[in-house]
């Protein structure tokens, strides 16, 4: 089974976010970055179904220079090489043009499976995955928890709102987008980190593939939420700020 | 040039998102000067009286014996006929898991991209901004469509809204029946059961005081320490996502718009910062209570008290204060 995982690199969740001068995207110097959480997910579930049914597992990013640490980490996990499509400006491509470079990245790869996290920590559109399989003319599924291999299909545990879930069979070749959570997570061996070092990275170009950045919807300008609730926040040392919270639950709020 | 509003209806009942985009629709209707069409998948009489009661243009129910159950080809395909004949000019829809897993794949086929999961809109001269967040809930953009005559897509989070605010109509609208073409082989996806996990044991939504704990406590270790507040307050305890996907707490204590919804007389929300996915779950309890690390993180937004600063030195203090009151 061939299965590629798209894969991001993304912000650190903790990371202290400060907007760019031009308000355009945020202040990158000195942000410490990591993966996106559901795409870890992605990988793990591609790892789990290679190790299973056999076949490889390529881990596929768009992004600059930086992001090759991404690929470097998937192939550490175990993944059996990488494709990188190195851009330094992502943000010039909305979600259409970065799924149009991903279906151009994989044109000649022929997967059984794609897999990618249901959704960017960053932007949070939800929506490149499900976009890449439209342009790749594949059946798709999104927020699935688990995935089973059957004879020339796949039958996926897809999540619902309310604590339901339903089960899809679908033919393969397809498309799914992964829930957090899907499984735990591994961490990288010694062994596999010294491993991933002789491991292909292919690197790819916008320009090269052929794609150019035509977005057809843009962010105008970025800005802090403005609050819309007052907050009452207690301040001090840790008992002093406890107590003053627990007054006013009992006597304000009257909710003790 | 109208605004059409997709609505969602699954046979049986609303979702109840769908006043929110009906009533969202109206409004930027009115301030561009246009007018709203509704559409839903369903052809029910229930499901067309309801539409007809409300202040639009025309209600169209889209009907055809491949469209249930739910499949992303069949509403997509459908869908699209439909945007094609009535030629709107902004495509609304709420932000449900449904529309998720359809409305990329719809805007594709259009050599377009949705605005996905909208909080609030503006209209400036003449075309309309939709804001939406990132990181998270950490910053706020405004996301502008690109010249064109559209069709534009935008689909609105939960809440984001009034349904109470939705206009009911003067003179009902005309409503049309549209029967898109569609063929089974179209169709590639086989959706089988319904199912929910286990019998839930804990019933979030009877506390009346909820702690709930997230990301911030670090380890499972930790956990007991929200625990004894807990205890002490005789609340539930409850948590926020990765908590639970870590596998620290059972599913079913789950907050969120995967897990409960719960509007109890307290939430207290421990090491929580606020992602959507958790506060679409609790924003509707009386008093909500916030102690986290960062001063900027979400949860403040819909935060009535709050401390910022290290929880493992403010929960311990939080019990012996809670002790001694009670």
């Amino acid at each position: 089974m061939k299965i590629i995982v798209a894969i991001k690199q993304v912000p650190s969740r903790d990371a202290q976010l400060k907007i760019a001068g031009s308000q355009r995207w945020i202040e990158e110097e000195d942000l410490a970055y990591e993966i996106n959480e559901p795409d870890a997910y992605a990988l793990e579930a591609g790892l789990q179904l290679q190790e299973k049914n056999g076949g490889e597992v390529v881990a596929l990013s768009l992004g600059p220079a930086r992001s090759a640490q991404t690929i470097r980490e998937a192939l550490a996990k175990g993944a059996a090489r990488g494709i990188h499509i190195e851009e330094d400006d992502p943000g010039a491509f909305d979600a259409l043009g970065t799924a149009r470079l991903l279906a151009a990245a994989v044109a000649n790869e022929k997967p059984d499976l794609i897999l990618t996290g249901l959704q960017s920590d960053d932007l949070g559109y939800g929506q490149t995955g499900v976009i890449l399989a439209e342009l790749l003319g594949l059946a798709h599924a999104t927020i699935i928890m688990q995935v089973e291999k059957l004879d020339g299909s796949i039958r996926v545990k897809r999540e619902l709102e309310d604590g339901w879930f339903q089960h899809v069979e679908m033919p393969l070749p397809a498309l799914l987008t992964i829930q957090s959570g899907f499984s735990k997570l591994r961490y990288a061996t010694l062994m596999g980190i010294k491993k991933a070092k002789s491991k292909e990275i292919r690197r790819l170009t916008a320009a090269g593939l052929g794609v150019s950045s035509k977005p057809s919807i843009l962010l105008d300008r970025l800005y802090l939420p403005e609050r819309t609730k007052h907050t009452q926040l207690f301040e001090g040392p840790p008992k002093e700020a406890a107590q003053k919270l627990v007054e006013k639950l009992k006597f304000e709020a009257r909710v003790l | 040039m109208s605004i059409l509003a997709v609505l969602q209806h699954d046979g049986q009942a609303w979702h109840r998102m769908s006043w929110e985009t009906l009533a969202a629709a109206q409004q930027i209707a009115a301030e561009l000067n246009t007018a709203v069409s509704a559409a839903v998948v369903g052809t029910a009489e229930s499901v067309a009286a309801e539409l007809a009661a409300k202040r639009l243009e025309r209600v169209c129910l889209v009907g055809h014996e491949l469209l249930a159950p739910y499949t992303p080809d069949g509403y997509s395909l459908a869908l699209r006929q439909l945007i094609e004949r009535l030629k709107p000019r902004l495509v609304l829809f709420p932000h449900t898991y449904q529309v998720r897993d359809f409305l990329p794949k719809l805007a594709t086929s259009f050599g377009t991209v949705a605005v996905t999961d909208a909080i609030a809109h503006r209209v400036d001269g003449g075309s309309v901004l939709f804001v939406r967040q990132l990181f998270q809930g950490k910053v706020n953009v405004d996301v502008r469509f690109a010249a064109g005559e559209g069709p534009h897509f935008a689909s609105l989070q939960a809440g984001a809204y009034r349904a109470d605010q939705l206009a009911p109509a003067s003179t009902p609208p005309p409503v049309e029946k549209f029967r898109p073409e569609l063929t089974a082989s179209q169709i590639r996806t086989r959706p089988l059961d319904l199912f929910r996990e286990s019998q839930r044991a804990v019933d979030l939504t009877a506390a009346e005081i909820i702690v709930s704990v997230g990301r911030g406590i670090q380890e499972a270790g930790n956990i007991g320490l929200v625990q004894q507040l807990a205890d002490a307050l005789g609340a539930e305890l409850g948590a926020s996502r990765p908590i639970c996907d870590a596998g620290w707490l059972p599913m079913e204590r789950q907050v969120g718009s995967s897990g409960q919804t719960v509007a109890p007389k307290m939430y207290m929300a421990i090491g929580i910062s606020g992602a959507i996915q958790h506060l679409v779950g609790m924003k509707g309890s009386r008093t909500v209570v916030a102690i986290n690390k960062d001063a900027n993180a979400p949860i403040f937004e819909v935060a009535d008290y709050g401390i910022v600063g290290d929880l493992f030195q403010i929960v311990p203090e939080l019990t012996e204060a809670v002790k001694k009151i009670r």
